[in-house]
C-alpha cells in the first residue's frame, strides 16, 4: 500500500496537474461557480431586487446606463443589471430540470435496453431514433409552440427532445459490459437483476455520463433562451434573458441596453458551461469528439 | 455494402414513419377542439358535428393517422390557418430564400471553420490552439438572435455599412426586374446577368448569413481539430512519419484525407441545424423564408404551419443523415464492416 502511496500522485496533484494543462476549464468553471453564486446571492447583490419582478417606475423608463442604474433601465422604469442577476435563478435552474427530467427518462431506458438486449432493445432503441431525428431545438420548438406558454412548459419540451441523448449514451456503456465475466458471475451468484443493473452496470457509466450532462448545460441554456426569445417561454414579468432581450427589441436601435446586458448573460453561461464542459470531456473522456446540440 | 446501405434506408423509412406519428401526436396536443378553431368559437353546435366529420375529428385514432399518413405522401399537408394557403404550397415558396440564407453561412462556416480546425490541429496545446477553441466554443455558444440584433446595431445603425432588411432594395427590383430560375436572388441573378441585383442582394445576404454562420463555423472547426488529430496517431500516418516523410506532407497528404469524411458528414448535419436556426433570425432581417414562416405561424398557433416545418426539416435532417452513412459507407470499408 505505502508503495502505492509514493508511486501516484495525490488526487489533489492530479485535479492541479490537469488543471494547468487546461487553462479553459479553469475559466469555464471559475465563471460557472460565479453564475451559481449569482443565483443564490441575487437578493444581496441586486441593487434593486423589486425590480426583479412586476415594480414599475414611470418616472425613469428607458434611462441610459449610469452610476445608479449601470446597465440603464427597461420601457417600464426596472433596473436592467437587477433583473440581469435574477435571471440568473431563471434559465440556469431550466437547465438542472431539462437534465434531472431527461436523466429520469433517459437512464432506466438506456440499461434496460443495452442490459436485456432482443425485442426490448429494439423497440426502445427505435423509438429513440425517431425522437433524435429531430434536431433538439426544432422538436422542442414543436412541443412549446403547441402547450400554453410557462416555464414549466419550456422545461418540459427541452427535456422531450433532450432525454433520448441520454438512453443512447447508456445503452452504449450498458451493452459493453453486459457480457463481461463480472457480472456473468454476479448472475451466477443469484444478486437481483435490479441490483446488477444499480449496483454493477450503472457505475460504470458514470463518467460519460458527467461528461455528457456538463456539456449539455449550455445547450439547454441556449434553447431555453430560444424558447423565450420566440415568447413560447417566461411570461412578463419573470426576468427571464431570453424573454428581456425579446421585449427590448422594438427598442434597441435607439435604447441598445435593453438588449445588450441579457444577451450577454446568455452568451457568457453558455460560453462558461460549454467550457467547462469541454474541458471535463478532455480530462475525463478524452476519446469523446463533438456534439451536435 | 449494399446489405448494409439497404439496411440503412430500411431504418430511415422507420424513422420517417415515426416522425409523421409524432409531428401527428403534436398537432393533438394543442388546447382546445381542433373544430372549434376552424369553425369559429360562435358556429352553433350543428356546425361544430358537421365540421368534425369533415376533418374526420369523429373517426378513431388509427384511422387519423392513417388518413394523416395518406395527405403527407399524397402532397396535402393540410391549410394554414394564417395564411389560408396549402402549407406545402407556403413551404415550398419560402424554402428558396432559407436555403441561400443556409448554404451562404456554410460557405462562410467552411471557409472560416476549416482552416481554424487545421491550424489548431498543426499546434495541439500552443496558445493559437487554445484561441482557436475558445473561439469555437464562442461560435457555439452564441444566443444568435441576440448576435443578429447587436450585428444590426453594429454594421447598419453605427457604421451604415450594410442593409439589415429583406433579400434586396425593392426600388433596384422595380428598376431590374429579376427572373426566378431557382428563387436564390443571387443565383438567380448571376445566371440572367442583372448586376444591379446581384450587388443588392449580397449585400442584403452579407448579415443574415454571418449570424447564421456562427454555430457551424465552431461546430466545423473542432470537428476539423478533433478528427485530423485522431488520424495523426493512426498507424498508416505513424508510419509514413517513420518512413521519414516531412511533417508537411505527412499532414497534408495523409492525415487530412481520412478527417474528410466525418468533416462532411458533420456539415450535412448542421445544414438541417442551420435551417432550425433561421426560426430566430429570419424575422429580425425580415428574410421570407421557412424561419420567418416558421416564427410567424407560432405566434398565431397555426398548427397545420407549425407541424408541417417540423415535418419538413425533420425530414431533410434524416435524409442528411442517410446520405452521409451511405456515402461514409462507400469512402470507408470500415465502417459497413464494423
Amino acid at each position: 500500500m505505502t508503495d502505492t502511496a509514493i508511486l501516484a500522485p495525490s488526487r489533489l496533484a492530479v485535479v492541479r496537474g490537469h488543471l494547468r494543462g487546461n487553462p479553459l476549464l479553469l475559466v469555464g468553471g471559475i465563471v460557472a461557480t460565479a453564475i451559481v453564486l449569482i443565483a443564490l446571492l441575487a437578493p444581496l447583490l441586486a441593487p434593486y431586487p423589486a425590480d426583479a419582478v412586476s415594480a414599475t417606475h414611470p418616472l425613469s423608463v428607458l434611462l441610459p446606463p449610469s452610476m445608479s442604474h449601470w446597465f440603464g433601465t427597461d420601457q417600464v422604469g426596472r433596473d436592467i443589471l437587477s433583473r440581469v442577476l435574477y435571471g440568473a435563478r431563471v434559465s440556469p435552474l431550466i437547465a438542472v430540470f431539462v437534465i434531472l427530467i431527461s436523466c429520469v427518462i433517459g437512464i432506466p431506458l438506456g440499461l434496460a435496453a443495452g442490459y436485456f438486449g432482443g425485442v426490448i432493445d429494439e423497440v426502445i432503441m427505435r423509438v429513440t431514433d425517431v425522437f433524435l431525428a429531430f434536431p433538439a431545438l426544432l422538436l422542442a420548438l414543436a412541443f412549446a409552440a403547441v402547450l400554453p406558454p410557462s416555464l414549466t412548459s419550456t422545461t418540459l419540451a427541452i427535456a422531450i427532445a433532450w432525454w433520448p441523448w441520454y438512453t443512447r449514451l447508456l445503452r452504449g456503456q450498458a451493452a459493453s459490459v453486459a457480457g463481461r465475466p463480472y457480472v456473468e458471475s454476479c448472475r451466477t451468484l443469484g444478486i437481483s437483476r435490479r441490483r446488477i443493473i444499480f449496483r454493477h452496470i450503472l457505475p460504470n457509466a458514470i463518467t460519460p455520463l458527467i461528461v455528457e450532462i456538463s456539456l449539455d448545460v449550455g445547450g439547454v441554456i441556449l434553447t431555453a433562451a430560444a424558447l423565450s426569445f420566440l415568447g413560447l417561454g417566461a411570461q412578463d414579468p419573470t426576468p427571464d434573458w431570453g424573454l428581456m432581450v425579446s421585449e427590448g427589441q422594438s427598442y434597441f436601435m435607439t435604447q441598445w441596453w435593453l438588449v445588450t446586458f441579457p444577451g450577454l448573460a446568455i452568451l457568457i453561461t453558455a460560453l462558461a458551461f460549454n467550457l467547462l464542459g469541454d474541458g471535463l470531456r478532455d480530462v475525463l473522456d478524452p476519446k469523446r469528439v463533438v456534439k451536435l446540440l | 455494402m449494399t446489405r448494409y446501405i439497404a439496411r440503412r434506408i430500411v431504418l430511415a423509412i422507420g424513422v420517417v414513419a415515426g416522425v409523421v406519428i409524432l409531428t401527428f401526436l403534436i398537432a393533438r396536443i394543442v388546447p382546445g377542439d381542433p373544430a372549434v378553431s376552424w369553425a369559429g368559437p360562435h358556429a352553433p353546435p350543428s356546425q361544430f358535428a358537421q365540421v368534425r366529420r369533415e376533418l374526420g375529428l369523429d373517426r378513431p385514432m388509427v384511422v387519423q393517422i392513417i388518413k394523416y399518413f395518406e395527405g403527407v405522401l399524397t402532397g396535402h399537408w393540410g391549410t394554414s390557418i394564417h395564411t389560408h394557403q396549402p402549407v406545402l404550397s407556403d413551404l415550398s415558396n419560402a424554402a428558396p430564400a432559407s436555403l441561400e440564407l443556409v448554404l451562404a453561412a456554410l460557405l462562410f462556416a467552411i471557409a472560416v471553420g476549416v482552416p481554424m480546425g487545421l491550424i489548431s490541429a498543426a499546434r495541439p496545446g500552443r496558445l493559437v490552439d487554445h484561441t482557436i477553441r475558445v473561439g469555437s466554443i464562442f461560435g457555439v455558444s452564441m444566443p444568435i438572435f441576440w448576435m443578429a440584433l447587436i450585428f444590426q446595431l453594429l454594421f447598419f445603425q453605427k457604421l451604415h455599412l450594410l442593409p439589415v432588411t429583406g433579400r434586396y432594395d425593392p426600388n433596384v427590383a422595380f428598376a431590374h426586374p429579376l427572373h426566378a430560375y431557382t428563387g436564390m436572388a443571387v443565383i438567380d441573378s448571376l445566371l440572367s446577368g442583372n448586376w444591379p441585383m446581384l450587388e443588392s442582394s449580397l449585400s442584403h445576404l452579407v448579415l443574415p448569413a454571418l449570424v447564421v454562420a456562427a454555430y457551424p463555423a465552431g461546430v466545423i472547426a473542432r470537428m476539423v481539430r478533433a478528427t485530423v488529430l485522431d488520424t495523426l496517431g493512426e498507424t498508416h500516418v505513424q508510419m509514413v512519419r517513420a518512413l521519414g516523410f516531412s511533417e508537411r506532407t505527412v499532414f497534408a497528404r495523409f492525415a487530412m484525407k481520412l478527417a474528410w469524411s466525418p468533416v462532411a458528414a458533420v456539415i450535412a448535419l448542421v445544414f438541417a441545424y442551420s435551417l432550425v436556426n433561421t426560426f430566430l433570425v429570419e424575422s429580425i432581417f425580415n428574410w421570407p423564408g421557412l424561419g420567418s414562416y416558421a416564427a410567424a405561424s407560432i405566434g398565431s398557433l397555426d398548427t397545420p404551419a407549425i407541424t408541417g416545418v417540423t415535418l419538413l426539416i425533420a425530414l431533410v435532417y434524416v435524409f442528411a443523415n442517410l446520405i452521409v452513412d451511405v456515402v461514409q459507407a462507400i469512402l470507408d470499408p470500415r465502417i459497413r464492416l464494423g
